[in-house]
């Protein structure tokens, strides 16, 4: 099952282009050579159609013969926050990595259908997944930084991207943006590994914006993080959102409603013994929580299932 | 309840056991009360466990003693010999007599073993990174398996390899005997970089990559390095191994002059392998003599580097668990 979210707010003329699966003025908006949008883009005032940043169209990914998920369609909007909920195994991280190609590595992973992203097809034969990578970043549930220094965890990426200009303003605008630059300002020098588990993954959100990408990708970012360390993230997230647009997986129902703007639940199937996820359904995130179509979805955000 | 079943069908059957499962199993049930002493089987395991506990103390206690045993004859034999004169002279002119060193020897196995080093470091790491980042899963099946067999082709083998490619029709070298030692190392400089490589945290490789930078540069620049302490530590026990390698020198460098060369493309160098066999086979005994102080020296390098080693992997594995 699929459902697409018309973007807020919605005029009939628009749900009437979204049905006849016409795309919304794709191309039209589209960054110079696809390099991330400049950071003075950032307070505009809202536009009324938002700009589509990933348009999904019915992938079904499968690791070997076992199918992960299957028929998921969905539209990722600029500058918002969406979040993607669901159980355990539904597949969230699976769907997350397919944005990024960062599934290309793992032995037996297939995908059918088409993510467009500002357009473009993600899985067309000449796109690199370097490049893709490049333009959408990644932060991972465990915190993982290099093991080098926290200035180095920061400024390797731009160095080795050829951004060696003002290296140094650039690492502090980074670790500013971050939250982190007070903490760390003084031991620049010193192991990342000196930090705790909630510096260590802003840390690791520094150095994905660093080289200043055009998504954000973050798969549980505070689930292995304390209540005061979750917050400085969450909120984090509410300031990055005006430069990036944010995608973001949580288990956690309060961090969904709190800082997302669009939620996707996912959910598992099981038919004929196979177990494998789908989008249930996707929409504003007070609509998700308050008014959900699906009662499936109900049941879960509530507590009653999962 | 009727919400869990209508959402996931199938799921019943765990929940509740069928009704026999007390019955079926009531020969094996624990009284939680019994008192807490060991039942009769559990005792017959403990004596059994014990013996072979002390089975296992024995042997591990007799390969300490094996290797106790031969440092002590070896060191109780060649200890008195070693002086800075024996370390840094030459044999004398007239091999019958006392004094004199193993100078040009020790030089000459410094520098076997230091080109074959050169030799086999990077082919072996460049083949690991091949195995570990780049092959297929077959290709890398089939790579390794090739490496363990090179490492069990026996060392006289590969020397008659390498006289008929390089020294048939020629005159031994030292660069001859080099290139068999490199063989020798390959396979362990190989299979112990990339043993290193795997334990590289996956979370690791997803950083870089997630940062947009090509393969080859995440590689160098967080992959490698991470990896480097226990590279460095197979090479080095690689190299430990070679210094002691006598079979292919015996056929591709063993004769050579009293004095220190460099001429590794014409000449065959002085090593300590051959000088040890060749003094131990004349009937001399000074000969002798300066063979167990050159057999102590080589030991005493080999136990260093390797107990060194181990401990520089120690240090670095601590480092990447943190
Ligand atoms: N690398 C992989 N190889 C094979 N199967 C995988 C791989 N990664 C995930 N899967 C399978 O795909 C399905 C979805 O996994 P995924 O990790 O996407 O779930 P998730 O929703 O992120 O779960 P969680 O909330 O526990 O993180 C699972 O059945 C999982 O076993
Ligand atoms: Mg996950």
């Amino acid at each position: 099952m699929s459902t697409e979210v018309t973007d807020a707010p919605s005029t009939p003329r628009q749900r009437v282009r979204i049905q006849t699966g016409e795309r919304e003025d794709l191309g039209a908006r589209e960054p110079a050579n696809g390099t991330a949008p400049a950071l003075a883009g950032a307070g505009q005032a809202k536009p009324a159609a938002r700009e589509t940043i990933f348009d999904v169209r019915d992938i079904s990914v499968s690791y070997g013969a076992s199918t992960a998920i299957a028929g998921v369609s969905l539209k990722v909007p600029r500058h918002l926050i969406t979040a993607l909920i669901g159980p355990s195994g539904c597949g969230k991280s699976t769907f997350l990595r397919c944005l990024n190609r960062m599934n290309d590595t793992v032995p037996g992973f297939g995908l059918t259908g088409q993510i467009l992203y500002h357009g473009n097809d993600l899985y067309a034969p000449r796109v690199d997944p370097v490049e893709v990578r490049r333009r959408i970043g990644m932060v991972f549930q465990r915190p993982n930084p290099l093991p080098k220094s926290i200035y180095d965890n920061v400024a390797w990426a731009p160095r080795n991207l050829g951004m060696k200009a003002n290296l140094d303003e650039r690492v502090e605008r980074a670790l500013r943006g971050a939250a982190l630059w007070e903490e760390v300002k003084d031991r620049l020098k010193q192991s990342a590994f000196g930090l705790s588990g909630g510096q260590q993954q802003r840390l690791c959100i520094a150095r994905a914006i660093a080289i200043e990408p055009d998504v954000l990708l973050l798969d549980e970012p505070a689930s292995a993080l304390d209540p005061i360390a979750t917050a400085s993230i969450e909120e984090l997230m509410l300031n990055l959102k005006h430069r990036f647009t944010i995608v973001i997986v949580t288990h956690n129902m309060q961090q969904a409603a709190r800082i997302a703007d669009r939620t996707a639940f996912f959910s598992l199937e099981v038919s004929a013994g196979k177990r494998t996820g789908a989008l249930v359904e996707y929409d504003e995130t007070s609509t998700i929580f308050t008014r959900p179509k699906d009662p499936r979805t109900g049941d879960y955000v509530t507590g009653r299932f999962g | 309840m009727s919400d869990l079943e209508s959402t996931s069908e199938g799921g019943t059957a765990l929940l509740d056991p069928p009704d026999h499962f007390d019955d079926l199993f009531a020969s094996e049930r624990l009284d939680p009360a019994r008192p807490l002493t060991a039942s009769r089987q559990l005792r017959r395991r403990q004596i059994f466990s014990r013996a072979m506990e002390s089975t296992q103390t024995a042997a591990a206690l007799l390969a300490v003693a094996m290797l106790a045993f031969v440092v002590y004859s070896v060191a109780s034999r060649g200890a008195s010999v070693l002086s800075f004169e024996f370390l840094t002279a030459g044999p004398p002119a007239i091999e019958e007599t006392a004094g004199g060193g193993i100078g040009p020897m020790i030089v000459g196995t410094a520098t076997l073993v230091g080109i074959a080093t050169v030799i086999a470091m990077p082919i072996g790491i460049l083949a690991a990174l091949y195995m570990t980042e780049f092959a297929s899963r077959r290709a890398a099946r089939l790579l390794r398996m090739v490496l363990d067999l090179l490492f069990g082709v026996p060392s006289i083998v590969l020397a008659l390899f390498v006289f008929e490619l390089i020294v048939a029709g020629k005159s031994e070298s030292g660069f001859a005997g080099s290139f068999a030692l490199a063989i020798i190392m390959l396979p362990l400089v190989a299979r112990a970089s990339q043993e290193t490589l795997l334990l590289v945290p996956q979370g690791l490789r997803d950083a870089a990559a997630a940062l947009g930078v090509s393969h080859w540069r995440a590689l160098r620049g967080v992959v490698l390095p991470s990896a480097l302490g226990g590279i460095i530590t197979g090479t080095v026990l690689a190299l430990a191994r070679a210094a002691g390698e006598s079979a292919p020198l015996i056929i591709l460098s063993a004769v050579f002059s009293r004095t220190v060369n460099f001429n590794i493309f014409s000449e065959a160098t002085p090593n300590i392998p051959v000088y040890i066999y060749k003094a131990s086979t004349a009937a001399n005994p000074y000969g002798w003599a300066r063979a167990w102080g050159a057999a102590f020296v080589l030991l005493l390098f080999i136990l260093i580097v390797n107990i060194g080693a181990r401990a520089l992997h120690a240090r670095g594995r601590r480092k990447m668990a943190r």
